[in-house]
């Protein structure tokens, strides 16, 4: 269980330091990026479940292992909205490079 | 022992050291190049977590078409940002919040260190269950079988994130070609690139969604290698895709969930009920609603990645 060990406290760490971006970024680039940091220490809390669940000859427990498939692939989802909401937002205020 | 620890320490210290690195990152660029190797050091972190189903999701979807999305989106912003000095939070505050996240930080680690030993597992049940689906992998096994409502809900979820993406067009655009009007680059390098991949990325994705039945893979995972390949020939300005408008591309979108709501529904009449498969058909209708939602998930991944349309067609 060193795995758990290793990545429970990191998965802690990067949940703080997503949270700090999202909260002290003004750029919402930025804010993005960093809500997908935290993301990914979530993902990893789930990671080091699934490892202390390990059993019935599988490295890890398969449960958790799904449900972090699907919320990766929803989070990709959400930040693709995200980012078509902030171009548009860029488009209308003039703002952007070279459009 | 020791090697595998340091190497999970090297893992970690550099998973944290490369996040602090994406905050604190001066300009949008430098912090999207720290995420993107954010999310490869952390699908090794899965693979040393046993999870290499979900290493490959993180290096596909995570790293590989979230960098792409967010470089597409810093390139396209420029060096305007959307933000003033004034909406930075002033000194005072940043360190209060910074020393409150940390707070949380070590809250979340003391927590997640004293969870209770032994700790809980579904693994025997699933280990249970697996024998019915035939399936060898023991996650495709969770995803499409015993929990196959998640992966139907996280299917419907890119249906209406197409929806969401497109609705985001201007009047004048809708209904125009998907994506920025003119492809970004044309330089030969890419156009070569984009005619000799393909061919063999989609054989690795094809592969990917095959193997999943036994070993790490699956639709998620191989659909977005089709995708990325796609992806691929339409930034060298080689392909087009249908116009928003298209009844056949909206047809290719909602394929793969409604195949999969079809044959759940069958499981109400042949089996035990929704979304459950009958005993002597199982392998096969899974590698229906498989092949299905890889073709769906891989036309909604394309369409999320380029974005709404920017002009009529």
């Amino acid at each position: 269980m060193n795995e758990a060990a290793t990545y429970g406290p990191t998965a802690a760490a990067l949940i703080g330091i997503g949270l700090y971006g999202v909260l002290t970024h003004a750029e919402p680039l930025r804010r993005i990026l960093a809500f997908n940091l935290l993301g990914g220490g979530v993902f990893l809390v789930f990671g080091v479940v699934a490892r202390r669940g390990a059993g019935a000859g599988f490295d890890g427990d398969p449960v958790p292992q799904a449900i972090i498939i699907t919320g990766i692939v929803v989070a990709f989802a959400a930040t693709t909205l995200a980012v078509a909401l902030l171009l548009r937002l860029a488009r209308l205020r003039g703002d952007s490079g070279n459009d | 022992m020791t090697a595998a620890l340091l190497l999970d320490l090297a893992l970690a210290l550099s998973a944290v050291a490369v996040a602090l690195w994406t905050v604190a990152a001066k300009r949008a660029f430098e912090a999207i190049v720290g995420f993107i190797a954010f999310g490869l050091l952390l699908s090794l972190a899965w693979v040393r977590l046993g999870t290499v189903d979900v290493a490959l999701t993180e290096a596909a979807v995570g790293a590989g078409a979230g960098g792409v999305l967010l470089l597409g989106a810093s390139a396209r912003l420029g060096t305007r940002a959307l933000a003033e000095a004034k909406d930075v939070p002033i000194l005072p505050l940043r360190v209060a919040t910074g020393l409150l996240c940390a707070l949380l930080s070590g809250a979340l680690g003391w927590a997640i260190l004293s969870l209770p030993t032994p700790a809980p597992s579904l693994a025997p049940l699933a280990a249970a269950n697996l024998a019915a689906t035939e399936l060898g992998n023991p996650v495709s096994g969770v995803l499409l079988a015993w929990r196959a409502m998640d992966t139907l809900l996280e299917a419907v979820a890119l249906v209406l994130a197409v929806i969401g993406v497109w609705s985001v067009a201007g009047d004048d655009a809708w209904g125009g070609i998907p994506g920025p009007a003119q492809p970004p680059r044309r330089d030969p390098a890419l156009r070569l690139a984009a005619r000799i991949l393909p061919p063999i990325g989609v054989v690795i994705g094809v592969h990917i969604v095959w193997t999943g039945a036994d070993a790490p893979g699956g639709a998620f995972q191989g659909g977005t290698v089709l995708a990325a390949m796609w992806v691929l020939a339409w930034m060298a300005g080689l392909v087009r895709p249908p116009a928003v408008s298209s009844r056949k591309m909206r047809t290719w979108v909602v394929t793969g969930p409604l195949v999969f709501i079809a044959i759940g529904l069958l499981g109400c009449f042949l089996a035990d009920g929704f979304l459950a498969y009958p005993a002597a058909f199982t392998k096969p209708l899974i590698l229906v609603v498989e092949a299905a939602l890889t073709f769906s998930i891989a036309v909604a991944l394309v369409l999320l990645l380029i974005g709404p349309p920017e002009a009529a067609s």
